[in-house]
């Protein structure tokens, strides 16, 4: 492995300097679960790590009504803070099935999230929680919806000299439920095959559905949100033929290839299968939260 | 390497390991795994896999069990670290390794240890997991030889034992 320095900053502007100074051969570090693997599998080599976990805004978990994750903030505190796992049962649908404990005391859902994995299990709850990306750098601050994060396998909207603060999910609406799941050939400790998160938000009549979300892991080069199969839900009622018809629609969404996990055929009937499950098990959020 | 080249100095680590302060010089860009045996001459925690899979490199770092080849040894400066070493009592055997050979719970023992730090880290905190917790919680550590079930008796019965 390449020799690079351990940088451990304070603030938000030391992480920038150094971030903007290495360029390409500096990049942050959280739990280290994806970086420090493909190092040392050469991927890259670096310079230099910068360790974000000194910096007060990426290791802080704020709940007011919305949610704050500091972008360093490892899964178990998210999964273990009761009042969060109340408010948020989709985002921690995905935190605690990352890798096993000892990756849960270290894995972030920001990495997970700049690590841009096509499989990534921590992004599309993200993403049916309409989060925001809060990402800093020489420039000042810009927010990013997490849908349009991921620009491609490994790739980000990150320019040089920026990083990823926190992220902000916001409160979810009175009727708002959410979930997550993924097929793995195993029962833990494995890369999706194929991942789907939902959420919806049911009308005052407790029976018809506002609005929903739809987002779609391992089908396509990033974790993707299933515009068509989203906006179909809206005004439709809340029902099993509804569920059914959303995972016909986001099956047409994906773009999925095959691999040593699975085969295309096999990845599209599972975005079928997992969008009715998991509109299902946010029906019943959603109801628990009216 | 052809880029600009960053000196690379080692850095001072200061942490309490086993509960003594201990103080060591580490490379960077060096794991706590590979720190704890090359460094330190800690050679009871095991490299598998060296990426994350295996769990034979298990420590607990500030009560939290972690994989340490996936933590850098500069990263530990100022905390806890407790390994394999210090799990035994001055005389004698923790109850959980008394467990593990009285069930006979491994066979070329590569694994042992990470699954014996992880397995205290769960009867720290739960006394009386069931069998599915059992081994949910020890999901993230491998063996190959004993196909898990006398892991997981062994986990049971020093919890049983411990009451
Ligand atoms: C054994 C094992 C099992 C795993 N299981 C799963 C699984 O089931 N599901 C899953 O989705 N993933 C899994 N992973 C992958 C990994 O654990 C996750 O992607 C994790 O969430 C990454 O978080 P981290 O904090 O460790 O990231 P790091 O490795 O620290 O960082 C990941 C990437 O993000 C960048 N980055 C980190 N923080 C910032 C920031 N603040 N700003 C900008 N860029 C940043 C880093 O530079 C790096 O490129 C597994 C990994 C291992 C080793
Ligand atoms: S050696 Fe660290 S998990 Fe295998
Ligand atoms: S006893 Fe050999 S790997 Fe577990």
């Amino acid at each position: 492995m390449h020799p690079f320095i351990y940088v451990a900053p304070r603030t938000l502007d030391e992480a920038v300097a150094v971030l903007e100074q290495h360029g390409e051969r500096a990049r942050p570090f959280a739990g280290g679960t994806d970086v420090l693997v493909q190092l040392r599998g050469g991927r890259f080599d670096l310079d230099a790590i910068v360790d974000m976990k000194g910096v007060p805004e990426a290791t802080t978990l704020e709940l007011n009504g919305s949610l704050r994750i500091g972008a360093a903030v490892p899964c178990y505190q998210v999964y273990e803070n009761s009042a969060v796992a109340a408010a948020f049962p989709g985002l921690i649908d995905a935190a605690s099935l990352i890798g096993g404990i000892q990756i849960q005391s270290r894995a972030s859902l920001g990495g997970n999230l700049c690590n841009a994995s096509p499989s990534a299990d921590g992004i599309c709850p993200l993403i049916v929680h309409s989060t925001v990306a809060v990402v800093r750098g020489p420039q000042g601050e810009r927010r990013v919806p997490v849908e349009e994060f991921c620009t491609g396998p490994g790739a980000t909207v990150l320019e040089r000299g920026e990083l990823l603060v926190a992220l902000e999910v916001p409160a979810p609406a009175r009727g708002f439920g959410a979930a997550y799941q993924r097929f793995i050939p195993r029962n833990e400790m494995d890369i999706a095959v194929a991942g789907v998160g939902s959420a919806l938000t049911l009308d005052t009549d407790g029976t018809t559905i506002a609005s929903g979300r739809i987002a779609l892991a391992a089908v396509g080069p990033t974790p993707l949100f299933a515009a068509k199969a989203s906006a179909f839900l809206a005004g439709k009622p809340a029902t099993p033929e509804t569920f059914a018809e959303a995972g016909e629609i986001a099956s047409t969404e994906a773009t999925p290839i095959g691999d040593m996990r699975g085969t295309a055929e096999h990845r599209v009937e599972l975005v079928k299968v997992l969008t009715r499950r998991t509109l299902a098990v946010a029906l019943g959020r959603a109801q628990a939260n009216r | 390497m052809t880029q600009q080249e960053t000196p690379v100095r080692k850095v001072p680590v200061a942490c309490t390991l086993n509960g003594q302060q201990t103080e060591f010089l580490a490379a960077p860009y060096q794991s706590l795994l590979e720190a704890l045996r090359e460094v330190v001459g800690l050679t009871g925690t095991k490299e598998g896999c060296n990426d994350g899979n295996c769990g034979a490199c298990t420590v607990s770092l500030d009560g939290r069990i972690v994989d340490s080849c996936l933590v850098l040894a500069a990263e530990v400066d100022g905390r806890q670290v407790d390994t394999i070493e210090g799990m035994a009592p001055p005389h004698g055997l923790h109850p959980l390794q008394q467990a593990f050979l009285e069930e006979a719970a491994l066979q070329c023992g590569i694994c042992t240890p990470g699954f014996l730090v992880a397995a205290r880290a769960l009867l720290e905190r739960e006394p009386h997991p069931d069998e599915h917790r059992i081994r949910l919680w020890l999901a993230g550590n491998l063996c190959r030889c004993t196909g898990y079930d006398k892991i997981v008796r062994a986990v049971q019965r020093a919890a049983d034992e411990t009451t």
